[in-house]
């Protein structure tokens, strides 16, 4: 269903691309210094005032101010170094097909006499980096540790060194495959499945996998573990834009599991300067507050830090409209929460059973 | 001072201040060595100053019997060697023999106030050895003469048990040899501190000092020129009191009042003297020797009251110069910086007097902390610092306001000079605090310290650009390694151009990163 041929020109394209993002970075700075002046990137402010919500791509994204990082100043020369120290690097990482932990890049600078005080700064710097080229970490091979997994009919065919070529059915170990680097980067060949199902948990990955929701409903099951790390939204969209799947997301009914749904949908704030992160045709089928009382599930009494949390998300534009304000006001009205795990009280496969099926035929209207 | 112990016209001078040693200075054998040695170096720098010869002062102790294991206190011999002026050799026995030989009722800057020290130690020494004290002097150079005296102390006056005469080889100048019971172990301290601050005061002396465990020690020259003798003055009548008055009375040669006193006082003349004497009450023609005991109360306490004599010039004083204070503070100290204030002359209770103050900042010497160096007419002050006006003053300072850095390594020296000193005691260790004097020492240590805080912050800018300079030496070529890998060139580009330029931006904060 994808032609093959155009999948290989889109990941030599890209990587080239990127290369000559960092050639022309470091030719920039190059000539500036030949010229005898002091080198200076500008790049967008990622400052809270400076992070708006833009509507129509149902994302934040980076306002107008900008930065001007400038080795002259004395406060920025040691940023700047570590910028182009970094750009260095992952150049690098490119030309030869490997890939760096956040942590690596950390210890990585110490052989090139250059200093992070800490991982927190050195993971600064390449998120400066990941501005100043609007490109995520992950385009210049840098990954965090990766947790979330996905399983299911899917054929892929490996780009990394190493194993071009080679090709994979993800549905071929039950415990499912981790969503690394290798994976982000392959291409999809084949697949028999019809929606994607993205779930916050992985007793519930594994219940699905047991109960071969895979085949009943033509599904990728995807564990995003939490929060998903952003190599899962991306592979998330590139399921949905490349596959057209649909993605239907399902979390505990708490304001922390609506916001992971959110967050597949419409992004972070802290990615606001990315794009190719965010799946707006996505669906958070449940678990809902309104379901807590309609399939009346045990739950716990909302704390107050959650309650807190509500009035905040409350405010945020993202929730505007839609069932996403209608929810919150749910959990306001019964202070509750529930999780996925409630279910059993109906029994193990009641979820996969009767609450599934039935929230996909809701999620057709939503 | 000593004026008013002259009444005690029972006993004899000597035998007084026997009695009172421990005011003068001589109260343990530790204390009695140090102030035995002090008084006679003094001495010599006095006999070299006063005739404006670059003093070489050769001090030696050593136990008086070489040989003796016994242990302190023990009878020392100390040896006290200038190339000052000499003592023509019939003023000898009584210098050295008689307590109050040769009082001057004028005043000048000394060390000393009537040689009264010198001759406490004499008397000390003779009392717990009972050695003669030996002395050898030349004014010619031509021939020297030794005696050899004790101090009959009942009747005040000088025994020469013996007296001979020497070629003196070319030199000037005397040898005192003096032999008392003293505590070294315990004085040792005290004494090279001591020559320390003298060396500091005395730039322009050579001092060697041999101590009694044979070890050396030298403070050379650091310059040739000598602040200028000082003159000698009449009294200012502020600071007359009744004993110094009857003592003038008695010297003088006029005979009426009005002459009298235009004779006999700083800054007084005939009108001055006609107008005070209307004041008074007084007859301008009366004799002075007719004053009554009621008479001399009553003229002493009008002089004390009377607002219109004129201020005493400072023209009698000596002080020891900007230079020569910078100069003995950077020998002795070494510190990285060194700045002096002067104060112009001023007075109190008729005395003149001029404050001078060195401020030392750094370097190896000074420990951290403030560090007090007290001097009063060259002579290093070491006990009862706490009392000290000079304490009082640099503890009242607002440290903060001259930016100065807590702990900073800073020495603070404090030379009061004057023809009266305001010793709080007979023991000359510290000094009251008058209020014109605490004045004249704050403004002195202000000024000091508004001279280092100039200096920091001249350092700190200084620094501040070596240490930007620094900062862009390490970075800039690593951005240049970095950028010419990215960019494919096939050399480095001229950072170095950019390391030499100044054009370092201040620390602008309006690009900081959230």
């Amino acid at each position: 269903m994808v032609k093959k041929g155009s999948k290989k020109d889109r990941s030599s394209s890209r990587k080239k691309n990127i290369e000559k993002l960092f050639k022309d970075m470091g030719t920039k700075v190059y000539s500036e210094i030949d010229e005898g002046a002091f080198p200076e990137i500008t790049f967008p402010r990622r400052s809270v005032k400076n992070i708006i919500y833009d509507k129509d791509l149902r994302q934040y994204v980076l306002g107008s101010d900008s930065v001007k990082r400038s080795s002259q100043n004395i406060k920025h020369i040691r940023p700047f170094t570590q910028l182009i120290w970094l750009t260095f690097f992952v150049n690098k990482l490119v030309d030869q097909g490997k890939t760096s932990t956040l942590r690596d890049v950390f210890y990585s600078a110490q052989a090139y006499d250059m200093e992070f005080v800490d991982q927190a700064e050195s993971n600064e710097i390449i998120t400066d980096l990941e501005v100043v080229l609007s490109r995520a970490r992950e385009d210049f091979n840098v990954y965090p540790e990766e947790r979330s997994a996905i399983f299911g009919d899917l054929t892929i065919e490996y780009t990394v060194p190493g194993y071009e070529g080679k090709k994979l059915n993800l549905a071929s170990h039950p415990d499912g495959y981790l969503i690394g680097p290798s994976l982000s980067t392959a291409d999809f060949v084949d697949t028999s499945a019809e929606m994607v199902l993205a779930v916050e948990k992985g007793g519930l990955f594994t219940r699905f996998v047991e109960e071969e929701v895979h085949n009943r409903y033509k599904a990728l099951i995807i564990n995003t573990s939490g929060q998903p790390p952003r190599s899962t939204r991306y592979m998330l969209r590139r399921l949905n834009q490349e596959l057209n799947l649909p993605i239907y997301i399902l979390t505990d009914a708490d304001p922390y599991g609506e916001h992971i749904a959110m967050v597949i949908i419409s992004g972070s704030a802290n990615a606001a300067h990315l794009r190719e992160l965010t799946v707006p045709s996505g669906k958070w089928i449940g678990v809902w507050g309104s379901d807590i009382i309609k399939y009346k599930l045990p739950s716990d009494p909302l704390r107050e830090i959650d309650i807190k949390r509500v009035h905040e998300l409350k405010k945020d534009p993202r929730y505007s409209g839609g069932i996403w304000q209608k929810e919150l006001d749910v959990f306001l009205k019964i202070k509750r929460k529930s999780e996925l795990e409630a279910f059993a009280k109906y029994g193990l496969t009641a979820i996969t059973d009767r609450y599934l099926p039935e929230k996909l035929e809701i999620a057709k209207s939503l | 001072m000593t004026d008013e112990r002259v009444e005690f016209s029972e006993i004899s001078p000597s035998e007084f201040f026997y009695r009172n040693r421990d005011l003068a200075g001589f109260s343990s054998p530790s204390r009695a060595l140090y102030s035995a040695i002090r008084e006679l170096f003094e001495n010599s720098l006095d006999a070299c100053e006063l005739y404006g010869i670059l003093p070489d002062v050769f001090i030696r102790v050593t136990p008086l019997d070489l040989y003796t294991t016994d242990s302190d206190p023990k009878a020392y011999l100390i040896e006290v060697q200038d190339n000052g002026f000499g003592i023509p050799p019939k003023h000898v026995p009584k210098a050295f023999g008689q307590v109050f030989f040769g009082s001057k009722f004028q005043l000048k800057q000394s060390r000393g106030m009537f040689g009264m020290g010198g001759k406490m130690a004499i008397l000390y020494g003779q009392i717990t050895t009972n050695k003669p004290v030996s002395i050898t002097t030349s004014v010619d150079g031509v021939q020297a003469f030794t005696f050899d005296i004790l101090i009959d102390i009942q009747e005040n006056a000088p025994i020469i048990l013996k007296k001979s005469s020497h070629p003196a080889e070319g030199s000037t100048g005397t040898t005192v040899r003096l032999a008392l019971n003293g505590d070294y172990q315990r004085a040792s301290q005290k004494v090279r501190e001591y020559f320390k601050q003298a060396a500091m005061v005395t730039p322009y002396a050579n001092i060697t000092f041999v101590d009694p465990y044979g070890r050396l020690i030298i403070y050379e020259r650091g310059t040739k020129s000598m602040p200028p003798p000082s003159k000698e003055i009449l009294p200012h009548p502020y600071g007359m009191d009744v004993e110094a008055l009857r003592r003038l009375i008695r010297q003088s040669k006029e005979d009426i009042m009005v002459k009298f006193m235009s004779k006999s006082f700083h800054r007084v003349g005939d009108r001055v003297a006609k107008k005070f004497l209307d004041y008074v009450g007084f007859d301008q023609n009366r004799d002075p020797k007719s004053l009554s005991n009621d008479d001399i109360t009553k003229f002493i306490r009008a002089l004390h009251e009377y607002d219109n004599f004129l201020q005493p010039d400072a023209s009698c004083l000596s002080p020891l110069g900007k230079e020569n204070l910078m100069v003995g503070i950077e020998k002795e100290l070494g510190p990285e910086f060194v700045a002096v204030a002067t104060r112009p002359p001023s007075a109190y209770s008729g005395f003149p007097f001029i404050v001078e103050v060195g401020l030392a900042y750094g370097g190896k010497i000074i420990p951290s902390g403030t560090k007090l160096f007290r001097f009063a007419n060259r002579i290093p002050l070491l006990y009862d610092e706490a009392n000290d006006v000079s304490s009082k003053v640099i503890n009242e300072v607002d440290w903060k306001r001259y930016k100065v850095p807590q702990n900073a390594p800073i020495a603070i020296i404090t030379h009061i000079c004057s023809t009266r000193i305001p010793y709080k005691t007979v023991g000359k260790e510290y000094l009251a605090d008058r209020p014109e004097l605490e004045r004249e020492l704050k403004n002195a240590v202000r000024e000091a310290l508004r001279k280092l805080k100039l200096y920091l912050s001249k350092k700190n800018s200084i620094a501040m650009v070596k240490r930007k300079l620094n900062i862009y030496s390490k970075y800039l070529p690593l951005i240049a390694k970095f950028s010419t890998e990215l960019s494919g060139a096939k050399r480095l580009p001229r950072y170095d151009r950019l390391l030499n330029r100044k054009q370092i931006q201040g620390d602008r904060e309006d690009d900081t990163e959230i």
